[in-house]
């Protein structure tokens, strides 16, 4: 830990009564890194952003800026930016005030606020924009414009509280990239909240995934999809199968789950030690089912099973198959290569599909 | 062919309440008023056409000055309301939730429960020498004599603001309500003091609220009679009093018609200009009330 | 739709309705007066002897001429405004309808004051008014606190500043002349004379202004700053300083030096008055000696029956007897008929008074 860095919080809890809605956590952040904290809705991340920007204040613990405890310093005076999720531009101003805001508030004067203001805008692309009313902005220019209000002021650290959330897909896809671009750009650490696992993977350079005020593990978006830590981080980042069963065997790292109807995996211990006996859930990710028309294609690995196609799923590169198999109480998600032969699959067609004992992440229950 | 004369039926039947209303309950008597107030007595039961009503109000200093009176000591009762609603309102439409503030809306509206006349004469018990201030300040050593807090413009000031106080209060906690929590933080966030978050984004947000409640608040104190009269001193003349004066002590019909007239246009040019000066239309002021 | 027979029984019973109605009003005296001009009983014995009901609404003199010009003499079946109101509105507004002297018991009036009312209320001839309560403006002092108020120019006492009172309309004026030296009811014919007179009257009255607490309005306003001692001496009816007196000994009526004011209110009909016939029965109910006596008792004041003051109660002639000697009973200025015109000046120089400081 010898390399400076732009936040870590030590210990944090936050208790609403008996309820601890961030329990114990600590992390640090880099300068120039984003961060994501992903969790499902409930999990405590808002909780946590809030009493970063100083809207509330941990039970206990410390957060600090640049190695300066915040706790008692209020909001208005913490060189953290928050990006807010309805993005709270402020409708009574203009595009050019919305940004100028914060400069005045530090005593700018007002010719160099606005100077300040529309040379952002410029550099956000809204050059030319400054006199426009914020309620005459499409949803893309109101983020890009929420985003310049917190850049102008060379922020530390830019909190982004869901702010893709209100945006349709398409225009979701593409602010993406181009926060992560922004943020690459003007080099500001970014600490971002969301529930989307795919905007985290996307633009994050580490993810801390969140769970019940708690955090599951913190990694690169990589080593959580491959190498998740706890069940809960196997089963909400990226698409996975997932299967409850006992520890039939065990040795040598070499495990095998049999499932309730008698059916076993073969798969592979991850550094924990199971027994014999216990129960076990068993991940697979869609991608790494083999597919094939012939029982034979598939002899390398030890994982086979055949089963008949039940669904479709078609996404163009992201399209899948739902294979009802014998032996399992739910179909099996593999997905379909749009090359190759089984291309033009039909629901109802027979199927043989395999999986390496290596794709099989086992986790005791 | 028989649906058109139908709809037409239902769309002046829906429509015949209001311009009942606002013919017969408002424009018809206006019209009569102003009718009245060009009418000039030369003998008994002989008028003539002229305006020498209108004259007389520009002449006579006296009436002129009454109404300026009225109408700064109105401005100052609008002003001293708002800034005394508007903590009141931000706390009703921000802090206070469900049932509370259900209570605190209730209380503002309790002394709405009695007429104006028993308020203001709860008002004089209070204020009066030998009235309940006076005996506590006594009674608690503060002062050797009784004091005399009534017949003042001080007493006519407070009886006016907390007549006024409600409707204040209501279009200001709408105004507020619909203000995003969010965006209150993000004006502290971006570095905003309380000061500046009060001045650049909750005060132009409640904007329609605050000139709503103006107007309302105004237009009421301009137009008050009882309060004025009972709580006013010896000094104190309102300029309804003088509307009232002519109409039912002096019998002078034409006269009282010209300072009604005159009392609706220039308190109507006071709100214009006050409208003007925050650069709010009519229209979304309306919609805030 | 209603078809045309329908249309007509559903007319026809409208019209039946209004007969009734109009039937049952007939049955209605309705009473514009002052306060305690009828107390209950006699209502309840009026009722009990004729059959007709009173419906009574209290005002004062103002409010009665401005109620029956608003209905051009309509409303009401009897008024009783004061004596020297009555000729200068009629004159007018002609809101009343003269009197049919025939069919009033003139015999139950005291006659010099039945006399002097008809003349202040005839015009063109005719008689407008007949009396019925009578009783002065003067003075109310506390004797213990205000020892030395003997007339209206003492209220100005600076020794008394901030405890006394007067009404801010024309009796005060007409008093403040007479306290002056002058004599409104003479210029009363004069316009320019009067004029310059009340603005003399009215410099008077703006430098007792200072010395004034409250202009009263009300009566109850008036004695209760009297009864808690926060008024000292004030302009006021008689009446009101003897019920303060039964209450406490020390507050008197005291006949002002230069004279008490008299009044008389009236009896008048209202040019649209719809049940004349009611209106004489209670005229001449109300003139019967005992029922005066008791209407006296409950108004305070004194009645222009014939007789009455043989019935009336001891405390209210010996109050009167303080506070009238004999020469002070002459000296009571009685109003004569106010002129048209007249309120125009007197208005403007009160609005002026209460406009200043």
């Amino acid at each position: 830990m010898a390399q400076s860095t732009d936040l870590d919080l030590v210990s944090v809890v936050k208790r609403f009564g008996a309820h601890a809605a961030v329990n114990d956590v600590s992390f640090s952040v880099a300068p120039g890194e984003f961060f994501s904290i992903l969790g499902p809705s409930g999990c405590g991340k808002t909780t946590l952003m809030r009493m970063i920007a100083g809207f509330e204040n941990p039970t206990s613990g410390d957060i600090r800026i640049r190695d300066k405890s915040m706790i008692g310093v209020p909001a208005n005076k913490r060189p953290v930016n928050m990006v807010f999720q309805s993005l709270a531009l402020f409708p009574m101003m203009s595009v050019g005030e919305n940004v100028a805001y914060g400069l005045t508030c530090r005593g700018v004067s007002r010719a160099e606020a606005e100077e300040r203001a529309n040379r952002m805008l410029e550099r956000v692309g809204l050059k030319g924009f400054g006199e426009r009313h914020v309620t005459a902005l499409s949803g893309g220019q109101r983020q890009r414009v929420a985003i310049a209000r917190c850049l102008v002021l060379e922020p530390t650290l830019v909190l982004l509280d869901e702010p893709l959330g209100a945006l349709d897909l398409k225009l979701r896809e593409h602010m993406k990239i181009e926060l992560k671009q922004l943020q690459a750009t003007f080099n500001t650490t970014f600490a971002y909240i969301t529930h989307d696992q795919s905007e985290a993977l996307v633009m994050s350079d580490r993810i801390a995934v969140m769970n019940q005020g708690g955090f599951e593990q913190v990694g690169s978006p990589r080593e959580l999809y491959h190498h998740p830590a706890t069940p809960f981080v196997a089963s909400f980042v990226g698409e996975t199968n997932r299967w409850q069963g006992d520890v039939a065997a065990a040795s040598n790292g070499a495990i095998s789950v049999r499932l309730p109807s008698g059916a076993v995996i073969q798969g592979r211990d991850h550094g924990q030690s199971q027994v014999v006996g216990k129960t076990a859930l068993a991940f697979v990710r869609p991608e790494a089912i083999a597919l094939a028309q012939e029982t034979s294609a598939l002899s390398g690995l030890p994982n086979r099973f055949e089963g008949r196609v039940s669904a479709v799923l078609f996404d163009g590169a992201n399209s899948s198959l739902l294979i009802d198999t014998v032996g399992f109480d739910e179909p099996v998600r593999a997905v379909l290569p749009q090359a190759g032969q089984l291309a033009g699959i039909q629901v109802g067609e027979a199927i043989h599909m395999g999986w390496s004992a290596d794709a099989v992440k086992v986790f005791s229950a | 062919m028989s649906a058109k004369p139908d709809t037409r039926l239902t769309l002046f039947l829906l429509l015949a309440p209001a311009v009942l209303w606002l013919g017969l309950l408002i424009v018809l008597p206006h019209v009569e008023i102003l009718i009245l107030s060009f009418s000039e007595r030369v003998a008994p039961r002989v008028y003539v056409f002229g305006f020498g009503n209108y004259l007389e109000f520009f002449t006579e200093p006296l009436y002129w000055r009454t109404f300026a009176r009225t109408a700064i000591m109105s401005i100052l009762v609008t002003v001293l309301t708002l800034v005394l609603a508007f903590p009141i309102a931000l706390y009703i439409a921000r802090v206070a939730q469900g049932r509370l503030r259900a209570m605190l809306l209730l209380l503002c509206l309790l002394p709405f429960w009695v007429s104006e006349l028993v308020r203001t004469l709860g008002w004089m018990m209070l204020l009066r020498e030998t009235g309940v201030i006076s005996y506590v300040l006594q009674a608690t050593g503060l002062t050797g004599q009784r004091i005399e807090f009534l017949y003042n413009d001080g007493a006519v000031i407070l009886g006016l603001v907390y007549g006024g106080l409600l409707f204040m209060i209501v279009p200001l906690a709408n105004a507020l309500e619909s203000l995003e929590p969010a965006v209150v933080e993000a004006g502290f966030d971006l570095g905003g003091s309380r000061w500046t978050v009060l001045r650049r984004i909750v005060v132009p947000h409640a904007m329609p609220g605050i000139v709503a409640g103006s107007i309302i608040v105004f237009m009421l104190t301009v137009g008050n009679f009882a309060t004025p009269v009972l709580l006013g001193g010896k000094n104190g003349l309102w300029f309804t009093e003088q509307i009232y004066a002519q109409f039912i002590t002096r019998f002078n019909w034409p006269q009282g018609a010209a300072f009604g007239m005159l009392l609706l246009l220039l308190s109507s040019a006071i709100v214009w200009a006050g409208l003007r000066l925050t650069g709010q239309s009519l229209g979304t002021t309306l919609k805030q009330a | 739709m209603l078809t045309k027979r329908a249309g007509l029984k559903l007319a026809t019973a409208f019209a039946a309705l209004m007969i009734a109605g109009t039937a049952q009003a007939a049955e209605k005296l309705r009473l514009l007066t002052w306060a305690d001009y009828a107390p209950k009983e006699v209502v309840d014995q009026f009722t009990k002897e004729t059959g007709i009901e009173v419906e009574i609404t209290l005002s004062n003199n103002e409010e009665m001429i401005s109620k029956l010009r608003a209905t051009q003499g309509a409303g009401f079946d009897l008024v009783q405004p004061s004596q020297d109101r009555i000729a200068g509105p009629q004159t007018e507004f002609g809101i009343y309808k003269p009197l049919d002297l025939s069919k009033i018991k003139s015999d139950q009036f005291i006659a010099s004051m039945l006399e002097s009312t008809k003349r202040n209320t005839t015009i063109d001839g005719k008689v407008y008014g007949v009396p019925h309560i009578w009783g002065t403006d003067g003075l109310i002092v506390n004797t213990k606190a205000a020892p030395n108020v003997a007339d209206y120019n003492d209220l100005c006492d600076p020794a008394l500043a901030g405890k006394t009172s007067f009404r801010s309309k024309r009796p005060a004026l007409i008093a403040f002349a007479f306290a002056n030296g002058m004599d409104p009811f003479a210029s009363y014919g004069d316009a320019k004379a009067y004029a310059a007179m009340m603005d003399k009257v009215g410099a008077k009255l703006a430098e007792c202004k200072k010395n004034v607490k409250f202009f009263w309005d009300g009566k109850d306003q008036l004695l209760n700053a009297l009864r808690s001692g926060e008024v000292v001496a004030a302009m006021a009816w008689d009446t009101g300083g003897w019920k303060l007196n039964s209450e406490n000994a020390d507050i008197k009526f005291v006949a002002p030096r230069s004279g008490a004011l008299g009044w008389v209110d009236t009896f008048a009909i209202p040019a649209k008055g719809r049940n004349d016939e009611a209106a004489y029965k209670w005229i001449n109910f109300n003139m019967r000696p005992e029922i005066a006596a008791k209407v006296a008792a409950s108004a305070g004041n004194f009645t222009a029956s014939n007789g009455a003051d043989k019935l009336m109660q001891g405390t209210l002639k010996d109050q009167f007897a303080e506070s009238f000697p004999k020469a002070a009973i002459d000296n009571i200025k009685w109003y004569p008929a106010v002129p048209a015109g007249i309120e125009e000046i007197e208005g403007k120089v009160l609005d002026r008074l209460k406009a200043g400081s």
